[in-house]
């Protein structure tokens, strides 16, 4: 890293400003790209055309709306846990793009225990769920955070043993360690594209995938929300700038677990046949990144916008029936290969 | 877990220990309570006004109890203000998605009454335009059904080829949802120039939108999970409960007023099959519907080719006063059986009517049926159910 140890302070804050500004701007981008324009064309639709062109601008006016509207807090709630649970949930967000790389330099912070870390804060959002749903003081809410909590328990296990595939191919959890080996490795000796782990790690990649979209409460596993039932859940009772956090929140978790799954298995920022120390690979990486980015979470919201929503107790059983033993068996055949070959 | 509290001695206690106490003890015996869950009268499941309280272990319901009558607007009562010619306009709205279906009935009734007999151009038009909002009621279903289960896109495609059908019955009869075309004797006026063309091209748009529906739903492996075996009403009890239609149908009930009733419209020329499933869960309900919106087109079709010439209207006084005597009218409707008992004491409107709508009896078997199911499973069984609030209120 090229940064003085006098100016560290600076650097600082430099940091903290660019990991506040990602996660608005992911989910702005999200936002606008799926749920308005991708969600709109599926439906035969338009979606929003006015404001701006090609409606480009209606989130900036929808947030402006939020803004606008009265902060409520019901009478029976328990007010500061009510208040504190939508920060929760959007600050387990902001510390994901904390070990996220977008270029050999930039990376806020290139812990050892990267890939470890990230899924560690990434299920601190489970906490502000079942705060929200508890403090709401409403049953329907209560009846989403708690199957919020039941949820994302069952799916901690599977995202965490998928990664672990990647982690014992990889040999170490730094996330920028695991971008240059996918880029310089080798797939049986043939290094023609590097080893970008979606090809030798197809099976985690699936259960990554599929457990990213219930730690996301979207469908097919959005019965936290489940607007036909539950009446959004946990946020039911969240008005104005609260509940424009939760949906930051959604937006830009997607933005993150989608930037996981690019930097585990995608291969990053990095480009097989490009070098990597060079300064312009900076500016290359970003662009890169977000266009893998993109792609994933197109599967996440196609997958979204298509499927009908599964019941509690089937989910359950998807979980630990199928995707626990199919992801251990992975990471045994997986760790097999590693020692013998 | 109890306490003989006779042999213990008389001590000041606080009352705040003895709250504490009793949540020990509730805490020992793990006993979790159950939970009373207030669904609706505003709840998007509901589709309007229904109120289900439900008492729940955990997300398991314990008991389900229907409140109905919010919209309650008291039709019965206000047909005994109006004239014959007038009613039609209110029981448009009994069943708003299929109005058209609802006047047949009553203007049956009142033509039984009268001795007044449509020409057969009027009862083909009739036949075709009651079918047309038999369409556009079920693909409603078919597609928002997807959404009840979690799906959105469904929802809007359903919307969307809804509109073709609703277009059709806006150039026949002015009104897209609320026709109000039929005329004791008879229909308002002909069809207009180029209808029949254009039917047969919306019908191609109705087979295509059921293959879609077939392929985005019923071959969905997470909506057959969540609808197969949910919501079994065995055939014999649901018919004593008074569920009919097409919830009927599903229970294996080969039953169809079209078919099996007192002959009315022109359903008696037409060459078509009752559909039936013998499951009888959600899974089948949607199925029949959809097997039942086909059939209906292509009984559209039929008709078109066999359309009479001729009026569309017989002769009827001005002043339209009905002779004394009673009657029953019943019919097939998309949401199930609709009658009309009509008494008329020879003035120009009934003296009394009672309706019987189709959504009041099929949420009739709730109760029974939302027992031990969980909560997700209200919403599939409810919308597998397909009532209108209006049609149970009226």
């Amino acid at each position: 890293m090229m940064l003085a140890a006098d100016y560290w302070w600076i650097w600082t804050i430099v940091k903290v400003v660019v990991v506040l500004a990602i996660v608005p701007t992911g989910a702005l981008v999200i936002g606008f790209v799926f749920l308005f324009k991708v969600m709109s064309y599926m439906q035969s639709r338009l979606g929003p055309m006015e404001a701006g062109p090609q409606g480009t601008l209606q989130l900036l006016a929808d947030g402006l709306k939020f803004l606008q509207k009265e902060d409520i807090t019901p009478k029976q709630a328990d007010k500061w846990v009510f208040a504190l649970a939508p920060v929760m949930v959007l600050a387990s967000t902001f510390l994901v793009f904390v070990v996220l790389p977008a270029g050999p330099d930039l990376i806020v912070e290139d812990i050892q225990t990267g890939a470890f870390y990230a899924l560690a804060v990434s299920s601190l959002s489970v906490i502000g769920i079942l705060m929200a749903g508890w403090a709401s003081a409403n049953k329907f809410a209560l009846l989403g955070g708690l199957r919020a909590a039941a949820q994302l328990i069952a799916y901690e296990l599977p995202l965490l043993l998928a990664v672990l595939g990647v982690v014992i191919m990889a040999g170490t959890m730094s996330m920028q360690e695991i971008v240059s080996i996918q880029n310089t490795g080798e797939i049986f000796g043939w290094g023609g594209i590097g080893n970008p782990f979606i090809i030798t790690q197809i099976v985690g990649f699936v259960i990554f995938m599929i457990a990213a979209q219930a730690e996301l409460t979207q469908p097919p596993f959005d019965m936290p929300v489940a607007e036909s039932e539950l009446v959004t859940g946990y946020m039911v009772e969240y008005t104005g700038f609260r509940f424009l956090f939760f949906f930051i929140g959604e937006f830009g978790t997607a933005f993150a677990f989608a930037g996981l799954a690019a930097t585990l298995w995608l291969g990053g920022w990095a480009v097989p046949w490009i070098t990597t120390d060079a300064w312009w690979v900076n500016l290359v990486g970003v662009a890169v990144l977000f266009i893998k980015i993109m792609a994933i979470s197109f599967l996440i919201f196609w997958v979204r916008f298509t499927y009908p929503r599964f019941r509690e107790d089937q989910l359950q059983a998807i979980a630990w029936k199928y995707l626990i033993p199919i992801a251990l068996v992975n990471v045994l055949a997986t760790g097999a290969f590693k020692v013998w070959m | 877990m109890t306490t003989d509290t006779s042999s213990m001695p008389e001590i000041d206690i606080d009352p705040r220990a003895l709250r504490h106490l009793a949540d020990a003890q509730v805490n020992v015996e793990l006993d979790t309570g159950d939970m009373i869950l207030n669904m609706g009268p505003q709840h998007p499941a509901t589709h309007g006004t229904l109120r289900l309280v439900v008492r729940l272990d955990g997300e398991r319901v314990l008991a389900a109890d229907p409140i109905i009558g919010y919209m309650h607007r008291g039709y019965e009562k206000l047909t005994e203000y109006r004239t014959y010619p007038q009613i039609t306009t209110l029981i448009n709205r009994i069943d708003w998605l299929s109005s058209f279906a609802n006047e047949v009935p009553f203007i049956h009734a009142a033509e039984q009454l009268m001795g007044v007999e449509a020409p057969p151009r009027a009862e083909y038009i009739r036949t075709i335009l009651t079918e047309l909002s038999r369409i556009a009621t079920f693909i409603l279903f078919l597609g928002e059904f997807g959404l009840q289960v979690g799906a959105v896109t469904p929802a809007f495609f359903g919307f969307r080829d809804r509109e073709y059908v609703l277009n059709l019955i806006e150039a026949a009869t002015g009104g897209r949802f609320h026709p109000n075309f039929n005329r004791i004797g008879g229909i308002k006026d002909d069809l207009p120039w180029g209808w029949v063309a254009e039917t047969r091209e919306v019908m191609k748009k109705v087979f295509d939108s059921c293959n879609e529906f077939e392929d985005l739903l019923l071959g969905n492996e997470i909506f057959v999970a969540r609808t197969k075996g949910i919501g079994i009403i065995p055939g014999d009890l649901g018919a004593a409960y008074g569920v009919s239609g097409s919830n009927l149908r599903a229970s294996g009930v080969d039953w169809d007023l079209r078919r099996d009733g007192k002959p009315y419209l022109v359903y008696n020329e037409l060459d078509w099959k009752v559909w039936t499933h013998p499951a009888g869960d959600s899974y089948a309900r949607y199925w029949v519907r959809l097997q039942e919106t086909r059939e209906s087109a292509r009984m559209v079709l039929q008709m078109l080719d066999q359309l009479p010439a001729g009026p569309v209207m017989a002769k009827v006084p001005r002043i339209i006063k009905v002779p004394e005597g009673e009657t029953y009218v019943q019919t097939e409707n998309p949401l199930g059986e609709m009658g009309y008992y009509v008494i008329s004491k020879g003035a120009t409107g009934p003296f009394r009517t009672k309706i019987r709508s189709a959504s009041f009896s099929n949420v009739s078997i709730l109760p029974w049926l939302l027992q031990g199911v969980y909560v997700p499973d209200i919403v599939t069984i409810l919308a597998s159910l397909y009532f209108i609030l209006g049609d149970i209120d009226r």
